[in-house]
Parts: structure tokens; sequence; C-alpha cells
């Protein structure tokens, strides 16, 4: 059922993970995504693995849930280790048949590249596990700020992402709710060719349209007699502060920065 | 001739942190001819009990027939079985796409396999059931119509796939008093003329007692009671309190009345009901 989807993958919960700082995770997962780039060898990934996983054990995430976020991208994933595995050029040849050709250096490689994808994954779905979209997007708007002078502007791209995000579930179900009513006025959205299936999507595309387009101009309406008129000088229900544990993680993301750079630089 | 829920569970987003029971171990049999209603507070899984009638949820747990054909099983007639079941959803107006009345209505009808003399004839008798005109309407585009008179068209539409039973999930909401009496006049015409079986899902208790001749109390996703108007509302009003539902207006008017020193008999529920109680009692006529 439509209604079974769960956007932004946000997974409620209590742990050190879910009360850190939006912009903590957001500005710490970009440092971390930058110490993957700084791996180069064995003990560099096995230590950014070891990280990984302890932040998904922090969390208290289901570990098997936090995994599965990978399938979707499982294609990409394969398909690097396999490009590098017969592409990769070296000397020690492992295996070779007509022109396939692999070597002990493509082949290290291979599993070095995609599991810079795997961790890559592994730690902005944590994220997102972590934080609802709505915080999320307060994050983001307040990390723009200061870019507000060069022309960027913040509220209005986290204003548009906040109602789009508002508006996801409440279009879910008005679809979920066309869809069953043309169901049952016999609705067949499953048979015919591409060109019949888009036909017969239309009984639930013109309804949802024409809602969407209701509930904008609602919003619209309602958002204007509330005064609404911008950024500028809004103040919000829930102000966003640093507290001492984002100061540890942002210690913390460094200190794993500099063990990645010391490993890189004067491998053990 | 009936529909038959046996046992039925159902529960929302399965397996995830956001998971809730709607209904648990809901058993009922729906026999065609009976007016039932529907009554519970908000989110007591009213309208999550009616979409298992037609196959639109299939229940977590438990088994649901319609004439004894398994919805979850493999007899090739399910499809024609879930037809047999008309459904009318809250707000219907929000579900109409065609360019005209008469090609929103006709698409129920069509689904179903019938000719196109078929069709038209269908569409022109559901237009006469709302009181909508054919040859002024049928070639407009519903889009311009009232709040009121689309509600009309939407429900033609499923009138017009001549449903056994009929499933009306709050009918009269956001409709003017003028509106929703005609709505309720139209409905209990087809129920009187076609022998079907209606279902109506309300909040409203007046709805309840004065048109059906059943009435289903569910209350935290159970059936709390099931039984006439009579029995409901004269006899379990602190049971219905604790639902956060209550008797009718015309039940309280009456026992105020009866405190007050007016000799009115015993199991007055319906309003014209009480009006002709009072006029026998003050010698009026």
């Amino acid at each position: 059922m439509l209604s079974d989807i769960t956007l932004g993958q946000y997974y409620p919960g209590n742990s050190v993970i879910h009360h850190l700082d939006p912009r903590t995770k957001i500005l710490g997962t970009l440092l971390f995504i930058i110490a993957i780039f700084m791996a180069t060898n064995t003990a560099g990934y096995i230590f950014l693995c070891v990280f990984v996983m302890a932040v998904i054990l922090a969390s208290r995430l289901p570990v098997g849930m936090v995994f599965r976020s990978l399938k979707p991208l499982a294609f990409i994933i394969i398909l690097t280790m396999a490009l590098h595995f017969f592409m990769g050029e070296g000397e020690q040849v492992l295996f070779e048949w007509k022109f396939l050709r692999i070597t002990q250096e493509g082949l290290a490689m291979g599993i070095k590249m995609s599991l810079r994808l795997v961790l890559l994954l592994l730690i902005s779905s944590v994220l997102t596990f972590t934080t609802s979209p709505i915080v999320l997007t307060d994050g983001i708007e307040s990390l723009l700020n200061p870019f507000k002078r060069i022309g960027v502007p913040a509220h209005e791209l986290a204003m548009m992402m906040t109602i789009a995000l508002r508006f996801i579930p409440t279009l879910i179900e008005e679809t979920d709710r066309i869809i069953k009513a043309q169901t049952a006025r016999g609705a067949d959205f499953s048979s015919g060719n591409l060109l019949q299936k888009a036909k017969n999507m239309l009984p639930v595309l013109i309804p949802l349209f024409i809602s969407a387009f209701r509930r904008a101009d609602e919003l619209a309406i309602a958002m204007e007699a509330r005064c609404y008129r911008g950024g500028e000088g809004r103040t919000r229900m829930h102000e966003l502060a640093y507290t001492k544990v984002d100061v540890g993680a942002f210690v913390l993301i460094v200190v794993v920065m500099a063990i990645m750079a010391a490993l890189r630089w004067w491998p053990l | 001739m009936s529909i038959r829920l046996e046992h039925v569970d159902f529960i929302y987003m399965q397996g995830t942190p956001y998971e809730k029971q709607a209904l648990s171990d809901v058993s009922l049999t729906i026999n065609k001819g009976e007016f039932v209603a529907v009554i519970g507070h908000t989110g007591s899984g009213k309208s999550t009990m009616v979409q298992h009638l037609n196959g639109l949820l299939q229940p977590s747990k438990g088994k649901v027939f319609i004439e004894d054909v398994d919805l979850a099983g493999k007899a090739p007639n399910i499809k024609a079985c879930k037809q047999k079941v008309g459904m009318v959803f809250q707000y219907p107006e929000h579900q109409i796409f065609a360019e005209t009345v008469f090609e929103d209505i006709a698409f129920g009808p069509r689904n179903k396999g019938m000719s196109e003399a078929e069709v038209e004839q269908q569409v022109h008798e559901a237009m006469d059931f709302v009181g909508l005109d054919y040859e002024t309407y049928a070639k407009r585009s519903p889009f311009q119509l009232s709040g009121g008179q689309m509600r009309r068209v939407a429900i033609a539409g499923v009138v017009a796939m001549k449903p056994d039973y009929l499933i009306l999930d709050e009918p009269s909401a956001g409709l003017d008093p003028g509106a929703k009496e005609a709505i309720f006049e139209r409905i209990m015409k087809l129920y009187q003329a076609r022998k079907i079986a209606i279902i109506l899902v309300t909040h409203s208790m007046e709805e309840a007692a004065r048109y059906a001749n059943r009435i289903l109390v569910l209350s935290k996703s159970r059936i709390l009671m099931d039984g006439t108007p009579r029995e409901i509302f004269l006899h379990h009003r602190d049971e219905l309190r604790q639902a956060s539902l209550d008797i009718p207006q015309t039940v309280q008017l009456v026992e105020l009345l009866r405190q007050g020193g007016l000799k009115l008999p015993e199991g007055l529920l319906t309003e014209p009901a009480v009006v002709a109680a009072i006029k026998k009692v003050r010698g009026l006529h």
C-alpha cells in the first residue's frame, strides 16, 4: 500500500546521534566524507569501517535496516567493483581468459572503491535515519545563512523544502485514496501496454493535480493571512543550539580526520 | 446474499515504528436489504473497516467473503464480486476527473463492461436519482458545478454501477442542511426501490437513528455494539458516552421533556415520531 512508504526514512529514537544538532550532523557527515577520500591503505579503511560501525551502534538503529539502505544502489556498487576488477591495470596477473584479466592491483582497487561507496552511503543514511526531514531543513537553512550576502535565498529555499516535505505524506494519502476510489469504480491500473497504462492513470492524476493546486492556493492564503512575508526578522519555535555533545562530536570528527591524515602520510 | 468478515485484524504500516492496529478481531455479516449505520469516534477504525468490505484493504489476519467468495482466494469471479460493492468515499467530489458529467458517471459502468446503450441508460438513471437534469448537466464540465452538485455527480458515478451493497463514508460532510436532507432522501429512495444493502459511516447520531435499521458501534478498533437503533440508543447511553459518542438529540430532548412532566411514551427515536407523540399528548393535530 502507498501509505506504507516511509519518507525521508526518519526512524525516531532517543540516542546521542538523534539528539545532535542537525548542523553538527550535516557538517560532520561532510567532513567524514572527506576523511573517506583520504584513505589509501588497509589500516585507513579498517579504521573507517570501525568508526562507521561505532556510529551505527551509537545511533541504536536496527543494524539490518541501515544496511538495507544500500540495496537501491547495490547495482552501482557491484558495477564499480566489477569494472575495477576487470579493467584495473597491474603487474601481477591472477587470472586471464581471452580479453579478461584480473590483476592483484585491480582487485584491491575494486574492493577499496566499492568500500568507499558503501561507507559513504552508510554514513549518510545514519544522517537521514536519525534526523527528521523538518529538522534537517532547519539545519540546512542555518548553514546557508552566511551565503545570504552573496544572494543565496536561504530562507526561501528552506521554506520551499519544508513545504514540499510537509505535503508529500498528504499527497501520498490523497493518491492512495483516489486510487482506491477509482479501483472501487472498476479502474484497472496494471493491464495493457505502456500507452494504455499511462492513459489508465489519468483518472488518478487529474484529481491529484486539481487537489494539489487547491491545497497550494489554500496554503498561500493561510500564510498571507498570518502575515508571512519571508525570512527577515522571523523567530522560530525550536531554536537550533549547539550543546557540549555537539562540541564533542566536532572534536571527534577532527580527531578522525587527523588519524586519517596520519595514516595516509605516515603509514604504519 | 451477504458480506461477511471473519476475525479480521488490520495493522497499518506493519513492521515499522509507525505501526498501528486499526482493527482487531472484527467479525460481522451484512445482509442484503439492511441499512447499517457505522458509528464510532475519530480513529475508531470505521473507515478501515468499510474498506475491507470490497477488498480495497486486505486484512492482516482473518477473512472477508462477498456472497461466500473468499476475497483472498483464487475464485475467478472475485473481481465481479468486488464490483457488487459500491463505495462512496469522504468528499467524493475530489475524485472527479472527466471532461463532462456524463463521462465521469460513465467511468464505472464502462469498467464493468456494460454496452454503450446500457451505459447511457445507467448514467441517465443515476443522474435522475441524484436529481441532476440529464439534458442540462450531462455535457457540462463537472468542475463548473457547485460543491453540492459535484458531490451528487460523484455519488451518481457509484450508483450507476448498480451495486448490491452501497457504502457511503460520511456522504453529508460539509454540505448545508438542505443538501444533506436531499442526499439522504435519495439514498432512502434507492434503498427502498432496489432492496440493496446500505452501509453508512457517519458521525451524526441523528442520521444513524433516523435512517438505519441496524447500528454498529466501533470503539478502539473493535466492535463495541451491534443492534437496532432502539436497543443501542435507548439502553446504552453510558457505554456510548464512554466511547466518545452520544445518543441522538431527539432522545435527549424526549428525556428532558419527560423529566419536565410531559407524559411521552418510551422508545421515541426519530424527529417525526417525537413530533407525532408531542402532538398526541397535547391534543394537537
